[in-house]
């Protein structure tokens, strides 16, 4: 029993780290429609430029606040060269357009500040805590604080403010948000910057986690099963996709996997998205397209 | 949509004269190109052209035509090279043609199984139909040593090589002129396919799943046969490039990288169109070859590989969105805008 709880504890923090990647993707769909698969490089470039800042000696606060300013430029940049010209373009050719954007982001980031590993501390140490019997790990848990407190955040944004208001205007309909004059270009550069701002949290915490490499960018494939289980449109969904993915993952890893051969992470979140969806088609909290000829 | 200008007469003589000049033209050149070209040209370039062209077109028939996004043909081609390998090993003695058309039905099958979800799953949330294919294959292939016959580097490769009937296809002209004749007779498959009842109903769906269904198309049945009929011919594309060219594969010779490569195949060539896979397939192959040569000269060999790698990364994405915004239908729509005006325009929903 106490096996299968720290099981459960454990993958469903890990979860929540999951579900700070899928929140960057969710900002950005619900804004722009677009599935926005640079998301993973996003979170790449922001990692490196911090730790590459740190190491040249500049100290973490004013690494943060490069790394912010050079993340708000880079959204400024997409939305100007990438979203306006393919404004109204179908939804395919825009995730198309970001799995470009990814590569080009992946390889001037790489160009310039290396490919090489890089270990990022961020002064938390991952010591187990004991609730009883059961184990924990400290950095999981501040992991999962962090995620809990930029869902408040968020949802105060959201809910409280004039450009959450618009936000969630042009998220509604687009077109009916324009003709009450809404900068839409403004609002674009706004969810992207904050998404990559997410972007900049997760990746500090992932690094922290497996070092500052290329595979960073490869988290996108974990936060996948998890927005499809959660619905795209949103943020408490993917709160709830990254948690059930996190504890599917690690019980079946510790159940199931030892009949397999193990090592069925990697194929399992997707198996387990697959049959989420042939009960709910557009995820649990995701809205359901009425379709219409 | 757009609008279907049919030609009020039939093509002026010289037209078609020229038509027939430019398809014997083009036989010639490929039936002497191995005589033409140094073998180095044929083994390097040539032959894995032709085998992501095949790849690309199989990848389109689902993509292109029946409007299926996949982020995992690589998948099905993995699938396709180890059955052939399978097959080669433990049934020896089935020819290798046959061997081929066999695993190419396996995935096909393979196919078939992962396209199920797509009958109630639309858009986004299907490519994790795709990409579990990915994730699983990799997995599977790996894990069990059967499927590699307990290797030690878990690399499958042909123990009798590229022999069958009596033939010796195992040089470069022979590697040729088997990937050459295979690609030709599934190109003339598709074609066929997608002029005739099977087609119409794949870009019925494409253009709008709804209304196909109203209209009759039996859309359950078309998607089916879309997945299966591309991952046939991604199989055996799969099969070609671990054998015919790379001589020895493993799982990581047909990981996410190649699925996407081939995706950008066909949304460079031209998503819908034949021609399409071809001239994607020839930009993917000839451009980090053209990035290469440029970088030598302007740098002399002083540019450091893995910088070189992720320069050569950051133009080829600049290079998709560029398309993406200019020139959305790809290479197929310049060449076809170039030759005739008015001609059917096969658009990607949007």
């Amino acid at each position: 029993m106490n096996m299968f709880l720290e099981t459960l504890i454990g993958g469903l923090l890990a979860g929540t780290m999951y579900s700070l990647v899928a929140i960057g993707f969710v900002l950005i769909y619900k804004a722009s429609g677009v599935f926005n698969y640079a998301q993973g490089s996003l979170l790449l470039f922001a990692a490196l430029t911090f730790v590459t800042l740190t190491d040249q000696g500049v100290p973490a606060l004013g690494a943060i606040a490069v790394t912010i300013g050079l993340l708000v430029l880079t959204a400024i940049t997409i939305e100007k060269l990438l979203l306006r010209p393919l404004t109204n373009r179908s939804p395919m050719t825009l995730f198309m357009a970001t799995l470009g954007l990814s590569y080009v982001v992946e390889g001037v980031a790489q160009g310039i500040m290396g490919s090489q590993v890089r270990a990022l501390n961020l002064g938390i140490d991952d010591l187990p805590i004991f609730l009883g019997d059961i184990m924990i790990s400290q950095f999981d848990l501040i992991a999962a604080g962090v995620a809990l407190a930029i869902v408040v955040v968020l949802s105060l944004l959201f809910n409280r403010t004039r450009i959450g208001i618009q936000l969630r205007g042009v998220a509604d309909d687009t077109r009916a948000a324009l003709s009450l004059g809404i900068d839409i270009n403004r609002i674009w550069q706004i969810v992207w910057a904050v998404a990559g701002l997410v972007g900049l949290v997760a990746g500090l915490l992932w690094g922290a986690r497996q070092g500052v490499q290329f595979s960073l960018s490869l988290v996108v494939l974990k936060a996948l099963p998890v927005l499809i289980i959660g619905g795209f449109t949103s943020i408490p969904g993917a709160i709830v996709g990254g948690l059930i993915v996190g504890a599917g993952e690690s019980l079946a890893e510790t159940y199931i996997g030892p009949y397999l051969g193990g090592g069925i992470t990697p194929w399992f979140a997707y198996a387990l998205a697959l049959v989420f969806l042939f009960i709910r088609p557009a995820g649990l909290f995701g809205e359901r397209q009425i379709e219409r000829v | 949509m757009s609008e279907i200008n049919l030609p009020a007469a039939a093509e002026p003589i010289d037209q078609v004269g020229l038509k027939v000049l430019t398809i014997v033209a083009t036989l010639a050149l490929l039936v002497t190109a191995p005589f033409l070209a140094s073998e180095y040209w044929i083994n390097a370039i040539i032959v894995p052209f032709l085998i992501l062209s095949l790849a690309g077109l199989g990848l389109n028939l689902l993509t292109g035509y029946g409007g299926q996004l996949s982020l995992g043909a690589g998948a099905f081609m993995m699938v396709g090279a180890y059955a052939t390998f399978s097959l080669q090993l433990r049934v020896p003695e089935l020819p290798l043609p046959l061997a081929l058309i066999v695993a190419g039905f396996i995935a096909g099958a393979v196919g078939l199984a992962f396209g199920i979800p797509s009958t109630r799953i639309k858009g986004f949330y299907l490519i994790v139909s795709t990409l579990a294919a990915q994730f699983f294959f990799e997995w599977l292939f790996l894990k069990f040593p059967w499927f590699y016959n307990g290797n030690s580097s878990a690399t499958i490769a042909l123990s009798r090589g590229l022999s069958f009937f009596g033939l010796d296809a195992n040089s470069p002209h022979g590697r040729y002129y088997l990937t050459l004749g295979i690609v030709a007779l599934l190109t003339l498959l598709s074609f066929n396919l997608i002029r005739g009842q099977t087609g119409r109903n794949w870009m019925a769906i494409r253009d709008m799943d709804t209304a196909a269904a109203v209209i009759g198309v039996p859309v359950f049945r078309a998607k089916l046969q879309a997945f299966a009929v591309s991952s046939f011919i991604l199989g055996i594309a799969g099969a070609l490039w671990a054998f015919a060219y790379l001589g020895s594969a493993s799982v990581q010779s047909f990981g996410l990288t190649r699925s996407y490569q081939i995706l950008f195949i066909i949304i460079i060539g031209g998503l819908g169109t034949i021609r399409g896979a071809y001239l994607g397939a020839g930009f993917v192959s000839l451009l980090p070859l053209a990035l290469d040569w440029l970088f030598q000269h302007l740098f002399s060999g002083h540019v450091d590989a893995g910088l070189l790698q992720n320069i050569q990364k950051a133009i080829f994405g600049l290079l998709i969105i560029w398309f993406l915004i200019k020139e959305p239908e790809g290479l197929a729509r310049l060449l076809s805008l170039r030759r005739t005006q008015g001609a059917r325009r096969r658009l990607f929903p949007s």
